[in-house]
């Protein structure tokens, strides 16, 4: 279909970069790509469940709000999946492809798990928490930090290398309960059930609040470390031009690593947060495949703390509300993953109609 | 012992085969500079597709006929990848799309597609129970009628299924196409510098789309082969686990050449049961060489990048969208 005569005639149209476009008009590119995406997946829950999209929809909107049991753990689903999309971010604005925050997150909660199954009955709870604290922040760095000195040493591919952790986390994770439960049930139960060792302790009677309030503030100060601080400019400065960086006397080493022992440090910050103060106890799951979702959500957000909560609020949204509509309709809960695959698909594309704009040739002055 | 040898090295292929597929796949999308982590959620769909056309089928019919059977899972199979692929190349070629983030969506999408279904046909179809494609699984499973005359060799190396054979010869095919025709060097001139390809009149867009397709149907194909001859027919939610992630591991483990993907399969595929095999191992210390894959492809990532070898590195502009007008 392509033959080369065709070389010669003019395309009715070409793909041009725009040089800016007004923010309202970025906006409402994007809502009109959510509401397209919102649509398809309608048609979709309507060709399986034949119910009514808008009963779908509200049954949606009760598995999130419904009960106030409900919404403290769509806030907790939330804080979690914000709190390890804020992990990656700076790393991304310095296009480090960081795909091994799952494996950071597990390993910073397995070294929390280690202290609180090992010596959880012999310190007292508030030094034993401050230690898993420690240790979960300089497991998440450990294991961020490998990868990183051998992309700043040797350049080696970043993506594969930190996605390959993943698996070594897991494993390792795997191991420990092995160890842990040699029943050979190869499920921990609740880690201290009893005494209470290593866990957060409840605020306001509240269960997850600390974890919340925690997550709150860290949007806060990353938002301010990636736009105010001079940390957060020379990332970007070699997330845009690695060049650009070395030429204005950045260490692009030293950035690179900095940035990724404080994503791996987040991440450990996660792990811990996920197994003091949630879960209580750990599996392979515990990341529970956040760590890849929380990079569509910074993805989504342009890298903005601030517009995270927002996008990560979507996601959990879409997932909790799915996971309702799959108890009710008697369907598998991964209908979750499949509208939250084809939201992102959505959101993903449009951001073409913003970056491009595409001019009718005819009408152009410029013609070749 | 020999019988136990033996009989490891044929679970080595038949694990192999999945990762061989899917690394084969990978390999042809990465040679044009797309890195499609979408891969483990193509196998899924690729699978399922399988799964949902041949349950369809035998449904239909009270007898099922084996060729049939074989070739409406086949086509489904090519079909629902092809169109995960081709969502893939629109997103990154097209809309100018992050590959990363294209191809991690595409992965929670597939794997959602394959569990969903996978968990819910039945009901869908208003029965229940678990799905079981007797007929289709057969149909797979026939291996070439003298194997088993040829005693422990027919038993080890030639009781496969016919998909079995195919990712073999496709890898071949793949690797004489890749360093041997005019496609070959234009992909792979793409993948390098797609500016420079671009001005040599080489139509990027056409070579990425269809690498990327192409690549991912036979990803998928490993899918169907684990649930047709692996599993029989039968589809358990998440069975397929990893497999796709290490066929990724595998692309860099055979350097990105098609042929030395066939033997990583093999190994990868032996690493992967290899627990199973050794005498007297705790369970814990399964789990640990369960991690052997990983960090052997760790450990030859690590190598590679420091060695600096030419033809040992991936392919330049993996990762990288390529617009024309952009330089």
């Amino acid at each position: 279909m392509n033959k080369p005569e065709k070389a010669a005639r003019e395309p009715l149209f070409h793909i041009a970069k725009r040089n800016g476009i007004a923010w309202w008009k970025a906006w409402i590119i994007r809502g009109v790509a959510i509401l397209a995406s919102l649509l398809v997946c309608a048609l979709i829950i309507v060709l399986l469940t034949k119910q009514n999209p808008l009963e779908v929809y509200g049954a949606m909107i009760k598995g999130s709000f419904g009960s106030q049991r409900k919404f403290w753990a769509l806030l907790q689903n939330l804080a979690m999946l914000l709190c390890i999309s804020l992990a990656v971010t700076p790393a991304f604005k310095m296009k480090f492809w960081n795909l091994g925050a799952e494996g950071q997150v597990l390993f910073g909660g397995l070294c929390s798990m280690v202290l609180m199954f090992e010596i959880g009955d012999r310190l007292p709870n508030a030094v034993l928490i401050l230690a898993m604290l420690i240790a979960s922040i300089l497991g998440g760095v450990l294991w961020a930090l490998i990868p990183a000195v051998f992309k700043a040493k040797w350049n080696t591919n970043e993506s594969l290398f930190t996605l390959m952790m993943n698996y070594v986390a897991i494993q390792l994770v795997s191991f420990a309960i092995m160890v842990w439960v040699p029943s050979g049930s190869s499920v921990m139960g609740v880690v201290n059930a009893s005494t209470k060792a290593g866990w957060l302790p409840d605020l306001f009677g509240k269960k997850y609040l600390i974890n919340i309030l925690i997550v709150a503030i860290l949007t806060v100060v990353m938002f301010v470390y990636l736009r105010f601080s001079k940390h957060g400019y020379e990332l970007a400065v070699v997330g845009e031009s690695e060049n650009t960086a070395r030429y204005i006397g950045i260490n692009v080493k030293k950035v690179i690593i900095r940035t990724m022992i404080l994503s791996g440090a987040v991440c450990g910050l996660a792990g811990f947060l996920l197994v003091s103060g949630t879960n209580h106890t750990i599996s392979k799951d515990l990341a529970g495949g956040n760590g890849f979702t929380a990079i569509m959500v910074s993805w989504l957000a342009k890298f903005n703390p601030l517009l995270m909560v927002i996008t990560s609020f979507l996601i959990v949204f879409l997932q909790r509300g799915a996971g309702e509509i799959a108890t009710n309709f008697n369907l598998n809960t991964s209908i979750a993953d499949i509208l939250t695959g084809i939201i992102i698909f959505f959101i993903i594309g449009c951001e073409f109609f913003i970056n491009y704009q595409i001019k009718s040739t005819k009408s152009g002055k410029e013609g070749k | 012992m020999i019988s136990t040898i033996a009989s490891f090295i044929n679970a080595a292929i038949i694990q192999g085969i999945p990762l061989l597929f899917g690394s084969t796949g990978e390999i042809i999308t990465e040679k044009t500079g797309n890195l499609n982590l979408g891969i483990p959620g193509i196998m899924y769909v690729g699978g399922i597709s399988g799964i949902i056309a041949g349950y369809i089928y035998e449904h239909s019919t009270d007898t099922p006929v084996p060729l049939l059977c074989i070739l409406i899972t086949l086509a489904a199979s090519l079909f629902g990848s092809a169109l995960l692929s081709f969502i893939y190349a629109f997103l990154t070629q097209t809309l100018k799309a992050n590959q990363n983030v294209t191809g991690l969506a595409l992965t929670t999408f597939g794997v959602g597609v394959g569990n969903f279904f996978g968990g819910s046909l039945l009901k869908l179809f208003n029965e229940s129970g678990s799905i079981s494609l007797i007929s289709t699984g057969l149909a797979y499973k026939t291996s070439l009628p003298f194997a088993d005359k040829l005693g422990l060799f027919g038993k080890t190396f030639l009781s496969f299924g016919f998909l079995a054979y195919t990712a073999i010869l496709i890898a071949l095919v793949s690797s004489y196409v890749l360093n041997r025709t005019r496609t070959g060097l234009n992909l792979r001139a793409i993948g390098e510098n797609p500016a420079t390809a671009d001005a040599a009149g080489i139509n990027v867009n056409r070579y990425k789309y269809l690498a990327t397709i192409i690549g991912g149907m036979i990803a998928g194909l490993g899918g169907l082969y684990f649930v047709m001859d692996y599993t029989a027919g039968a589809w358990t939610n998440n069975g397929f686990g990893d497999r796709g992630w290490l066929a990724i591991a595998i692309v860099i483990f055979a350097l990105w050449k098609p042929k030395s993907a066939i033997w990583s399969s093999f190994i990868f595929g032996g690493l992967y049961i290899i627990c199973v095999y050794i005498p007297g191992l705790s369970s814990s210390s399964k789990e640990l060489i369960k991690m052997l894959p990983y960090v052997v492809t760790i450990l030859v990532l690590v190598f590679i990048s420091a060695k600096k070898k030419k033809e040992h590195q991936p392919p330049q502009s993996l990762g990288l969208s390529y617009f024309r007008e952009d330089r």
